[in-house]
Parts: C-alpha cells; sequence; structure tokens
C-alpha cells in the first residue's frame, strides 16, 4: 500500500516537474529548432514544431559570414583567463578573511561587492580612455583585466564562504606540523575546497561568458567574442529569425554543454555558505 | 654604371614602397544590412586587386553607431573604415574627425554621385564619406489588393488617399491589414518616419531660433492622423513595428500599403523570401492635402575614414573600390541586378540593364524628389529631412520617438506626448547651449 | 589562532585583491566625478586634450530636474523587486519539486537550469521576436488558438514583459542556490513533523522557511546586484519606450545616445548612491542572517 502511493507520487511528481521543466526549456529548444528552418519556415503560420524540411544552411551561411572559431576562441581566453587570474589573486585574499577575521573583514567583503554596483555604461568613457592610453583596446588582455576586476568580488565571497566551513583545526594542524603559509593553502587547503573552487570557476566562467556590455565595447577585429559575433545577426533587414538562431545556438552551445556536463559540480558548490 | 645603380636602388626604394603598400590589414566597421554583407562576401576581389587584406566588424545598427561614436569621440583607432550616415558624415567631418575624400581618381568619377547623396554626404562642398548605397521612402502596395478595393493608386497619392485605401483593403478576418507603418522608438526608426508625415502635414522641429515647434497645430494634426489611421487600418502592436518587423508583415502578405525605405523594394520583390513578389507597386511617398512636401526622406549608408588613421591610403584604395562603378557590376555580374547597391550613382540609372528592375524608377524619383536643405514648408535652420544635422538630435528624437509611441499604444493622449516632446527637447536644446 | 604573524601575513595576503578592486572603483570614479562637474559634449569638440569648461552641479540638477529621472528610478525599482519576488517565490517552489523523488531528475535539473547559460543579449532578442512578437509570435499564436486577441506585449505590458524575461534568466540561479539549500535540510525532522500530523503548509511555514532563510538572503543580494544594472535585455526589446527606462538605460541614453558625457557622468553618481542605498537597506534586513 505504502509502495503504492510512493509510485503514484512519484509519477506527479515526474509528470509535474517535466511538464515545467520542457516550459522553461521551451525558449531554448525553440531557438535550436528555428535554426533549422529555412526563413520563411521561421515564421510560418502556424508555427512549424518539428515537421519541417531540416535544413544546415542557416549555419553554414553564418560560418561563412563570420569566422566562428575566432570569436569562441576569444571568448574561451576572455572568460577562462579572467576567471582563472580572478581564482589565482582571490584564494589568498578569501583565505585570509576566512581564517584571520578581523573587525573590518565583513566591511571589506561588502565593499567589493559594492564595486559591482557601479553601472558599467556611466564609467564607458573613463575606461575607454583608459584602453587608449594603455594600448589595450582590443586586445583580450585588456578584456581579461577587465572581466577579471568585475567578478572578482563574486570570486572571493564564493571562495570566503567555502573556506569558511572548512575547520581551522586542520590547517592548524599542518602548520603544527611545520608547512610554510604557501604549502597550507596549496597542500591542504585548496584540495579540500576543490568543490567550491571548482563551483566558483563554472559560475565566473558563465558570467563571463555572457558578459555583452565590456567585451562589446572594447573591442574591434582582434578580440572580439562570441557577444559581439552576436551582434552581427540580431535585426539585420530582411529576415533573420532562423539565421540569428542559428548564430544564438553556436553563441551559448559551449557554455551550455559544458554547464550541463558539470552541473553537479556546480549544484553542489553554489551555496554562497547558505547551507549550514 | 653610375646611372645604372641610381635605377637599381631607385628600383629597390619602389619596390620597398610597393611592398609596405601591400602588406596592410585594414578593419571596417560595418552594419549588418544585406548590401554590406554581400560586400563582406566580394572581399577576395579587392585583396586581389589591391593586396591588401579587410578585416570586418559587422554590427548591428544600435550597436554599430554607439561603438563607432564612442570611438570617433575618443579618437580611439580601433577602425581605419567606419559605415557612417547621413546624419554622422557632415557633423563628423565639421569637427575634423574624417579625411576629407578630395582627391579620388579620375576613374572612381565623383561627378557621378548622385547630387542629393554627395551634398548630404558634404560639409561646405567637401565630400566626407563615398555612398555606398543610399534611398529614399515610397508606397509600396500589393496590386491586387487594391484592385479588389477598387481603387487606383495614383503615382504621387495623398494621406488623405491613403488612409481610404487602407480602410478599403484591411480585412481583419483574413489577417490583412490596410497598412503597415513605423511606430518603434529610435530616431531610426519610427522617430524618421513620424518627422517626415509631420513634413508632409506643414510641421517641422524647430523655428529659426531654435525652438522647438512640437506646440503648433501642425504636429497634433499629423500625429492625430497617424494613430486614426493605424487604429483604422494598422496591425496589431504597431507601436513596437520597426523596419523588419514591417518587412516581414509585408512579406507574409498582410499588409496592403507599406511606405518605407526604398531599399525594402528588392526585398519585398524577392520571389525566395516574399510570398507577394509579383504583385507589388510603387508610388511616391504621400502629402497631406494642400501641402507641398511629400513624406519621404533621404538616406545614404557611407564608408568615411577617420582622421588619424596608419592605413589612409589603404583604406582610400577600398572605399574607392567598394563605392565604384566596378562594383555594380561585379555584383551584378554574381548576384544580378536587383541587387545591386542602389541610389548611390547616376550611371546606375542611365544603365539600360537596371531600368528592368521595378522599382528602379521610382526609387530614382523618389530620391530626386527629396530636398535636404528644404525639408520643410515653413524655414527651418537645419539640414535634413528625416532628421537635424546637430550632435544634439540622435538623443532628442529617441526620447521624443518614445514619447509618440507611448501614444501610439494608447498610454497618454497625443496632447500629453507633444507636450513631454516640447518639454524634453527644449531642455536638451538648452543643456546645448541653444 | 590569529597571531601577530598570521595577521600581517593576511594583509598581505589580501592585498592584491583589494589593491586592485580599489582601483578599478577609484580610477574611474574619479574620472566620472571629475566629469560630472564639467561640459563634456564629445559631438561638439569637447575632449580632455582641449580642455573641458567647469560647470558646478549644473549637469547633477538637470540630470534630477528631467522629467526622465523619477520615472527611471521607479522602473529600477519595479524592475529590480519584481524579478526578486518571482525567483525568490517561484525558486523555492521549484526547488522543493526538484527535491521530490522522481524519473529523470538529472534531465529534468539540466532543463530547468539551461536559461542561466544564455547570454542577456540573445535572451532578449528570442523572447522579442520568437515569442512575444504580437503577428508571428508563439504567445501570440497560442492567444488566437484559444479565440483571444494577442497582447501587445512591449508596448501594452512592458514592464511585465522585461521582468519575465529577466525571471526566466534568473530563476535558474535562485532554484539551484534554494535547491542546495533544501538538500541540506535535515530530513527527519519533516518526517517527524509529518508523523505529528503537522499539515504540509505548517511544515512549509516552520520548518522549511526559516531553514530556507539564509540561502533567500544570498539570492536576493547578489540578484539585486546584478539586477541594478541589467541593461541588454532592455537594449534589444523595448529601447527604453513604454516606461521601461531604467536609472542605467537613461544613463545609456544620457552618454551614448545624446552624447553628454558631463550629464550622463552625474547620473553614473547617482546610480552609485542609489546602488549604495539599496545595498544599505539590504544589510540590514539580511544582515543579521549573513554573519560574514
Amino acid at each position: 500500500m505504502a509502495r503504492a502511493v510512493t509510485t503514484q507520487r512519484k509519477s506527479i511528481n515526474t509528470l509535474v516537474a517535466w511538464v515545467i521543466a520542457l516550459l522553461i526549456f521551451f525558449p531554448i529548444l525553440w531557438t535550436i529548432l528555428t535554426s533549422f528552418k529555412t526563413e520563411a519556415q521561421a515564421i510560418n503560420d502556424p508555427p512549424l514544431f518539428l515537421f519541417f524540411d531540416w535544413t544546415l544552411e542557416n549555419y553554414a551561411v553564418v560560418q561563412e559570414r563570420s569566422d566562428y572559431m575566432k570569436f569562441l576562441w576569444n571568448s574561451v581566453i576572455i572568460a577562462g583567463g579572467s576567471t582563472i587570474l580572478g581564482t589565482i589573486i582571490a584564494i589568498p585574499a578569501a583565505w585570509s578573511m576566512a581564517f584571520v577575521p578581523s573587525k573590518r573583514t565583513k566591511d571589506i567583503l561588502l565593499w567589493m561587492l559594492s564595486t559591482k554596483m557601479l553601472p558599467a555604461v556611466g564609467v564607458l568613457y573613463p575606461i575607454y580612455l583608459l584602453f587608449i592610453q594603455l594600448g589595450l583596446l582590443d586586445t583580450r588582455v585588456g578584456l581579461v583585466i577587465v572581466l577579471m576586476l568585475i567578478n572578482l568580488p563574486i570570486i572571493v565571497w564564493m571562495l570566503y564562504t567555502y573556506f569558511k566551513e572548512i575547520p581551522g583545526e586542520i590547517l592548524e594542524a599542518a602548520r603544527m606540523d611545520g608547512a610554510s603559509l604557501r604549502d597550507e593553502i596549496l597542500y591542504v587547503l585548496t584540495p579540500m575546497a576543490i568543490p567550491g573552487i571548482a563551483s566558483t570557476i563554472l559560475l565566473n566562467l558563465i558570467l563571463a561568458w555572457n558578459e555583452a556590455f565590456w567585451t562589446l565595447n572594447l573591442t574591434a577585429a582582434n578580440a572580439a567574442p562570441l557577444t559581439a559575433f552576436i551582434a552581427s545577426y540580431s535585426s539585420p533587414e530582411g529576415l533573420f529569425f532562423a539565421k540569428l538562431s542559428a548564430a544564438s545556438t553556436m553563441a551559448i552551445a559551449p557554455i551550455l554543454i559544458l554547464g550541463w556536463f558539470s552541473q553537479k559540480q556546480l549544484v553542489r558548490g553554489l551555496t554562497f555558505g547558505a547551507v549550514k | 654604371m653610375k646611372y645604372f645603380i641610381r635605377t637599381l636602388l631607385g628600383a629597390t626604394a619602389v619596390c620597398a614602397l610597393a611592398s609596405t603598400a601591400l602588406a596592410e590589414t585594414i578593419t571596417i566597421a560595418t552594419v549588418n544590412n544585406g548590401d554590406m554583407i554581400r560586400m563582406q562576401g566580394l572581399t577576395d576581389d579587392f585583396t586581389a586587386k589591391t593586396g591588401h587584406e579587410v578585416e570586418w566588424v559587422t554590427l548591428e545598427e544600435n550597436v554599430l553607431r554607439q561603438r563607432v561614436t564612442t570611438d570617433i569621440t575618443t579618437k580611439g583607432g580601433a577602425f581605419d573604415i567606419m559605415t557612417i550616415g547621413m546624419y554622422e558624415t557632415p557633423i563628423w567631418g565639421a569637427n575634423g574627425w574624417l579625411v576629407p575624400l578630395d582627391d579620388l581618381s579620375a576613374e572612381y568619377d565623383v561627378d557621378d554621385l548622385l547630387p542629393a547623396m554627395r551634398a548630404g554626404l558634404s560639409k561646405d562642398g567637401t565630400l566626407y564619406a563615398a555612398p555606398f548605397y543610399g534611398e529614399s521612402s515610397m508606397i509600396m502596395y500589393r496590386k491586387d489588393l487594391m484592385e479588389k478595393a477598387g481603387l487606383e493608386m495614383p503615382d504621387a497619392p495623398t494621406w488623405q488617399f491613403i488612409r481610404e485605401a487602407a480602410k478599403a483593403m484591411t480585412d481583419r478576418d483574413n489577417d490583412i491589414n490596410g497598412i503597415c507603418l513605423r511606430g518603434k522608438a529610435g530616431w531610426g526608426e519610427g522617430g524618421a518616419f513620424i518627422t517626415v508625415t509631420a513634413n508632409s502635414f506643414g510641421a517641422r522641429w524647430f523655428d529659426e531660433n531654435w525652438k522647438a515647434q512640437f506646440d503648433q497645430p501642425e504636429w497634433a494634426d499629423a500625429l492625430n492622423f497617424y494613430i486614426d489611421m493605424m487604429e483604422e487600418s494598422g496591425p496589431a502592436g504597431y507601436a513596437t513595428n520597426g523596419f523588419n518587423e514591417n518587412l516581414s508583415l509585408f512579406q507574409q502578405g498582410k499588409c496592403g500599403m507599406w511606405i518605407d525605405a526604398t531599399v525594402a523594394a528588392s526585398f519585398v520583390t524577392n520571389p525566395n523570401d516574399s510570398t507577394v513578389a509579383d504583385k507589388v507597386g510603387f508610388a511616391l511617398a504621400p502629402n497631406s492635402e494642400g501641402v507641398e512636401k511629400k513624406s519621404n526622406w533621404l538616406w545614404a549608408w557611407a564608408l568615411g575614414i577617420p582622421a588619424g588613421t596608419q592605413k589612409e591610403a589603404a583604406a582610400k584604395e577600398f572605399i574607392e573600390w567598394a563605392t565604384s562603378k566596378d562594383y555594380i557590376e561585379l555584383v551584378a555580374e554574381k548576384e544580378g541586378w536587383a541587387n545591386v547597391p542602389p541610389g548611390a550613382r547616376t550611371s546606375l540609372y542611365e544603365n539600360p540593364n537596371y531600368k528592368d528592375i521595378p522599382f528602379a524608377k521610382m526609387t530614382l524619383d523618389s530620391i530626386l524628389a527629396a530636398d535636404p536643405n528644404n525639408p520643410t514648408v515653413k524655414p527651418v535652420p537645419y539640414v535634413g529631412i528625416q532628421f537635424v544635422a546637430i550632435p544634439e538630435f540622435a538623443g532628442i528624437a529617441t526620447e521624443v520617438s518614445q514619447e509618440f509611441s507611448a501614444a501610439y499604444a494608447g498610454q497618454q493622449t497625443v496632447e500629453e506626448a507633444l507636450a513631454k516632446a516640447q518639454a524634453l527637447t527644449t531642455d536638451a536644446m538648452e543643456a546645448a547651449g541653444y | 589562532m590569529a597571531t601577530q604573524h598570521s595577521r600581517s601575513a593576511a594583509r598581505f595576503m589580501m592585498a592584491p585583491a583589494v589593491i586592485l578592486l580599489l582601483g578599478w572603483m577609484l580610477v574611474p570614479l574619479t574620472m566620472t566625478l571629475f566629469f560630472s562637474f564639467k561640459k563634456y559634449l564629445p559631438l561638439r569638440g569637447d575632449s580632455l586634450a582641449n580642455g573641458l569648461d567647469w560647470v558646478g552641479f549644473d549637469n547633477y540638477v538637470r540630470f534630477v530636474t528631467s522629467s526622465s529621472f523619477w520615472p527611471s528610478i521607479y522602473a529600477t525599482l519595479i524592475i529590480v523587486g519584481g524579478v526578486l519576488i518571482i525567483t525568490v517565490i517561484l525558486g523555492i517552489l521549484l526547488a522543493i519539486l526538484l527535491d521530490q523523488p522522481m524519473w529523470g531528475q538529472g534531465v529534468v535539473r539540466i532543463f530547468v537550469i539551461a536559461p542561466f547559460f544564455v547570454m542577456p543579449t540573445v535572451s532578449g532578442l528570442v523572447w522579442k521576436n520568437m515569442f512575444m512578437d504580437p503577428v508571428n509570435g508563439i504567445l501570440a499564436h497560442l492567444w488566437r488558438f484559444f479565440g483571444a486577441a494577442p497582447v501587445e506585449w512591449l508596448s501594452q505590458a512592458s514592464m511585465q514583459s522585461i521582468i519575465l524575461i529577466v525571471s526566466w534568466q534568473w530563476l535558474p540561479f535562485a532554484t539551484l542556490i534554494l535547491l542546495t539549500a533544501i538538500q541540506s535540510l535535515d530530513s527527519e525532522q519533516l518526517e517527524a513533523a509529518e508523523m505529528d500530523g503537522a499539515p504540509v503548509l505548517k511544515r512549509f511555514w516552520y520548518i522549511t522557511l526559516p531553514h530556507l532563510s539564509r540561502a533567500i538572503t544570498i539570492v536576493i543580494l547578489i540578484q539585486t546586484i546584478f539586477l541594478l544594472s541589467i541593461f541588454a535585455e532592455i537594449f534589444v526589446t523595448t529601447a527604453g519606450a513604454f516606461g521601461t527606462k531604467t536609472l542605467t538605460y537613461l544613463i545609456f541614453q544620457r552618454v551614448l545616445e545624446s552624447q553628454n558625457v558631463g550629464l550622463g557622468s552625474a547620473g553614473g553618481v547617482y546610480a552609485i548612491i542609489l546602488a549604495n542605498i539599496v545595498a544599505i537597506f539590504l544589510m540590514r534586513i539580511v544582515g543579521k542572517n549573513l554573519d560574514a
């Protein structure tokens, strides 16, 4: 009897969850489907779901028009570089906040977060002028630095919340055994915090990948990532839904796939210290 | 012997010069319109002829504008050629930000450029950007629906006729709207359209003392007429429709008439994309009864070189290539005459191959009918038809058109929209020191 | 544990992050402050090299007296508030649902978090063109299928539409954090309550919700930071029309569309002030939950 109820309940759960999940996923699914239609089919009335002549034409057109690999590579370098650089700078900072807290730790943390509230467009001119002076315009290095700075507060905060959950005694024991500070962080703390570091890196990869203001405004031909790639397909003259869908699919596919494969790590670590 | 060595040295010097000239890679910022995409596809021809390589930065129109404007005002130097319009060119030229194009080669034949386009891209007689393609606006209508409604489109209709015809063609049960027009906020979208409509009702943006004129009755007439007509015969949600939205409506056969850029003609008559390709007729943009100014605009997408680029010579070579007669021939050969960039050169309209194109004549007539120096009935201190060629205009007109769009959507009355437009324009002009 | 030695080491370790962020904040902020007191109209030929005229507080006064100012504050707060409410409530419900036993849980979870990976520009464009278009959009087809007149989403329900789009993007984030929190809930406690005959709602109210309060705090805090500066979603959908002009968007209009850097910079300073007010406000309510 009890068993039957569970199965029934499980069926209902499954049904409800799948319906909602598909509803949430539908816009992405629809974009992917549309990318395989012709432009005329994309605006067909009534809308075509699965029964249309599937075509790869849009992908061919997009690839012919823009060098996808170049944009992709830039995205990888910029998102990856800024995340890794940010993590390297953040680990020691998070260590000291978690294990040597002072009265001001909380203030510093909140101040760091508040730097994220600076509206990007308000400082476009200052940053642009600075980039010209420093010769960073349209370089990947420039974007790596900017995106690292934008995401640094989040990285520090996430790491800090993980480190705090690690018992200080373990680090102390390591120190007793004569480990230096460097060894302590590299060989004791970091391995223990791997899940946290992994999800921090993942979250920031996503944020950096999707950043569309600086990556668009500080690049031209050399350092332009996928956000600029998308900007060349939105609202041209003429019908464009299908080609936009193909370009969108190409732009989000890498991060979507990465996210899907690593969702377990992402979920495990995405607590921000909210779990006690 | 001495002579020989000198020649040899000279020859090496020439070679050295030639090879440095060959090594250039130029970066071009452009808009993602069809003609530019085509140009991108033909870049190999340019590289084969000159040896220069081209890096394209293709962006959507609004993003492009913000990108190139930031770069030119800060002298960022990110681009060697920028694609700009008739609005930007004279302003930037006056600031000395663009390389004057006054030494183009004889075979380029600068006098062949349509006078209206050349004038619109010049400041004090100096050309600052070369027109890649030009456009005006005109009526595109469905001949079959017009016939069904028992009407005949004159070559130069009035707004009043258009409104009657639209009403007669509207068949909402069958998803046919008599007329589709732009209502989308943005100075280059609905802002441009309502400005030319207002021109054809006798309104103007500013009087001779740069005082905003939204408190004048002509503006209220134009807006009320537009809204009434769209309520009667326009598509649902017209307040968010721009060029693209209307294009897809028209191509799907959901519009009886559409008044928009002349370049749209090649899209709506292209059987690959359009379900009504063989049923489209053309007419001059309308004016209100008793007002002599028609509601057609003038625009060109042009290529300009930012002052200070290291690659000026190569950039000029590119501009000469992309806006030449040869380029038009090249496109015609590869993609057919209907797809060549229109509206830039007189010779195109004299070409017998192009005369067969159904919209060629009406495009030329529309362009010739536009006069940016006298855009309105009453005198104005500015140049430009669907825009006012002052730096502040883009910002002001975008905000004004947002107020108008809110009125189209029924969120405020025409009076409220006009009062707000008047206030914000006055404020912005004051801030700019007029 | 905090010896003198480790204290100085701690300072040393924190230094790179602090110095970098201080620079990142101070350099642009100083320049923004500087510009905000200047007449800086790039298209009129003003530039740093030519020298800029001092105009005192003119830009500040002009920015707040503009008829767009208060509506933009209102729009900002409505969008941030609306998205927060929707994502937190739906996030809790979804998290509870996803925590239940079911078949294909992994796939369901993947579907639910997917929107978070989509670039804001892309999601704005997809929603606007393929869903909310009153003629060709899926929603319009759906409405017509049920015999209703299609809604003109982006003009007549502009605020709701923007909130919907942004909520769709941020719901996965809220759900994930809340889900992790729920998974850490002691199930024995819930089962005990169930045995005692406590109804579902009571169990939720007295056990689950208090347990989630920290996670909710985190969601609100992080999302607020990002939501205050949303831009792409508005840029590609309504372009600031129909009452959706947020403070960020207004600054964009001043700086880039009107090309008035001085005025825009003054707006930027206001935005920083607003952000800090919101931050302080948030800290007050949520601070006790966050024993940082």
